[in-house]
């Protein structure tokens, strides 16, 4: 009951900063140097069509109004009219997100398979040989342009040894899990250097704690110690550091689906920002910032769930 | 950026107020600082270091292998020199990358002291701000404004700087926080000084420590953002070399000609690493 209570809250809590993420992407048009509606329909456009768009726009309306105007269009699930694709926005952010959404995930299990072993090797055997190598990856990792890493995955996994594909998603689920495991992996990369860092100093904290010690001396061996005892408890800290990177780490589906290939909404953006299609821009920016609001509040919901010492009044 | 969170556990939470950086080198700044060093000396040496134009195009000796005469890392599909591209291109990069996180650093910086030191409906209303734009990806919100804006340098520092100074705030009104119940806080506030004062001579250097470690981390994310743009079209216009359209141009011929893209990544993640190591120095340091 509390805890439904705290998702309550969370919940409410999300209504001021769904407001301000919709006042910036209405802001982005804007910022447009220029008239937005001749912009939008290109140099060819006649006076006519341009003040036409302009009044269907509601630009020459004052500000605050075309500002719920905006607003009472999102209530209503309309991010806007593509003129490029001659679709709505929402239709072509349908087709593209579940594939970012896959990307999501197989990302986050990549990442966990890459970097839970890594860091509790390194908690474990602490000062040694295997502690020393896996800490020394987070400096050279934050440098790696996760575009370019695919582009080496693809060169060495997709065209040296072809086990996987180099581009695109396929039709069928098995065509889709094999699709996913480079872009996956690429994600994984960049993202769990910051992941090992935080589960191995968590670790080590939790591994000097007086419940570790007396686990210890009741004669359990360390393997269990360690996984059965230290690592769940390690865990809840990383969920949150998990989370507000996966967050931060959704931006770079960008780059990733357009190296792989990927028609995920990533890919829509940079095309649409190609093609000067301003609609489906502004729209996806607003659905990249929701996607990170809902892996937010997953993520403190989940860290809730797992940890019972947090104050969920 | 917005990746404040990049900032590892291995960041001091939060120092005692009050400790400079000072102690003796360590070996990851002594080893950043020297390797960060000949990235820059090589940058501004382009033009001894190679004689070749990195924007004149030579078909007839278009995609010449690394050694090739005259051309030490080859040539890309227009028969421009790879090498003095990388080169130029590392004035570029690193120019726009270390200038575009000065202003965010600086706003950033000021507005968190402004929000920790004043608290109350000031602090509300500025960290309001702070959540809408970090609810956003950063790559995405940095891109959609460079789009909004048009392509070029300006657009790059502006759209940045809208987006970046929000980690900085983050960081100095926490430090803020706890440095304003501090003694020598109170008593700078007690003897009557006019509260500017306070907040720039002795608050504010007793906090920026955390800003600076961060700036090291955000040049690198920055630098990444900078050649993302490049790799997506959206940087530097051609033809002027950055790092980012290189990888880009390259793709394509990565099966036959694979240095292409991979020599500028290395730079990107060797400059990376340099930035990085500095970072950890400056943190030992501070830890000491």
């Amino acid at each position: 009951m509390k805890y439904l209570l705290y998702i309550l809250k969370r919940l409410v809590s999300l209504i001021p900063v769904l407001l301000g993420i919709s006042f910036i992407v209405f802001f982005l048009i804007r910022l447009i140097p220029g008239d937005p509606a001749a912009t939008l329909l290109g140099s060819h456009a006649t006076p006519q069509a341009i003040s036409e768009l302009r009044s269907q726009m509601g630009l020459d309306k004052p500000l605050l109004s075309q500002y719920v105007t905006f607003l009472g269009h999102l209530l209503q699930g309309n991010l806007g009219y593509s003129y490029v694709y001659s679709s709505s926005v929402m239709d072509l952010v349908t087709i593209s997100l579940p594939v970012t959404i896959w990307l999501l995930v197989s990302g986050t299990v990549f990442t966990l398979l890459i970097a839970v072993p890594l860091a509790v090797l390194a908690a474990a055997r602490r000062n040694g040989i295997a502690d020393n190598i896996i800490r020394a990856v987070p400096v050279v990792g934050l440098g790696l342009p996760a575009f370019w890493l695919g582009i080496m995955l693809i060169l060495i996994f997709g065209l040296k040894l072809g086990w996987f594909p180099v581009a695109g998603y396929g039709a069928s689920l098995a065509d889709h899990l094999r699709g996913m495991v480079l872009p996956g992996v690429t994600i994984a990369l960049t993202l769990s250097p910051i992941l090992i860092r935080s589960l191995r100093a968590s670790m080590i904290d939790v591994l000097s704690s007086d419940y570790i010690v007396t686990a210890n001396s009741k004669g359990i061996s360390t393997a269990r110690v360690v996984l059965g005892h230290a690592l769940r408890n390690a865990a809840v800290s990383s969920v949150t550091v998990l989370g507000v990177n996966l967050a931060y780490l959704t931006g770079s589906t960008l780059v990733v689906e357009r190296v792989f290939s990927l028609p995920g909404i990533g890919q829509q953006m940079i095309n649409s920002i190609l093609g000067r299609d301003f609609p489906t821009v502004q729209g996806i920016t607003l659905v990249f910032a929701i996607m990170v609001v809902v892996v937010n509040l997953l993520t403190d919901v989940t860290h809730a769930a797992l940890d019972p010492r947090v104050k969920l009044a | 950026m917005s990746a404040v969170t990049i900032v590892g556990p291995d960041v001091p939470a939060a120092p005692e107020a009050g400790r400079r950086i000072r102690g003796r080198w360590n070996p990851p700044l002594v080893a950043g600082l020297v390797l960060f060093g000949l990235i820059v000396a090589a940058a501004l040496c382009a033009p001894l270091l190679t004689s070749q134009d990195p924007i004149k195009q030579n078909l007839a000796d278009a995609l010449l292998a690394p050694g090739a005469k005259g051309h030490l890392l080859g040539t890309d599909a227009l028969g421009r020199d790879v090498l003095a591209r990388l080169l130029y291109g590392a004035r570029v990069d690193l120019r726009v990358g270390v200038l575009a996180v000065i202003s965010p650093f600086i706003i950033g910086s000021l507005v968190g002291l402004i929000a920790g030191w004043f608290g109350g409906w000031v602090d509300a209303v500025i960290g309001r701000i702070v959540d809408m734009v970090i609810a956003f990806p950063f790559l995405v919100l940095v891109i959609a404004l460079v789009f909004a804006m048009g392509p070029g340098t300006t657009s790059i520092y502006t759209a940045i700087t809208l987006v970046g100074w929000v980690a900085y705030c983050r960081i100095v009104r926490g430090q803020v926080l706890v440095a304003k119940e501090q003694e020598y806080a109170m008593a700078a506030r007690a003897s009557g000084l006019p509260t500017w004062r306070i907040l720039l001579r002795h608050l504010l250097p007793n906090v920026v420590l955390q800003a600076i470690v961060f700036s090291m981390s955000d040049i690198v994310l920055t630098l990444l953002a900078i050649v993302t743009l490049g790799f997506l079209g959206l940087g530097v216009p051609p033809p002027t070399p950055d790092w980012g359209t290189m990888i880009q141009e390259g793709q394509q011929f990565i099966l036959t000609k694979w240095y292409i893209s991979t020599i500028p990544g290395l730079a990107v993640v060797i400059t990376g690493l340099a930035l990085a190591l500095i970072a950890d120095g400056i943190v030992e340091k501070a830890n000491r």
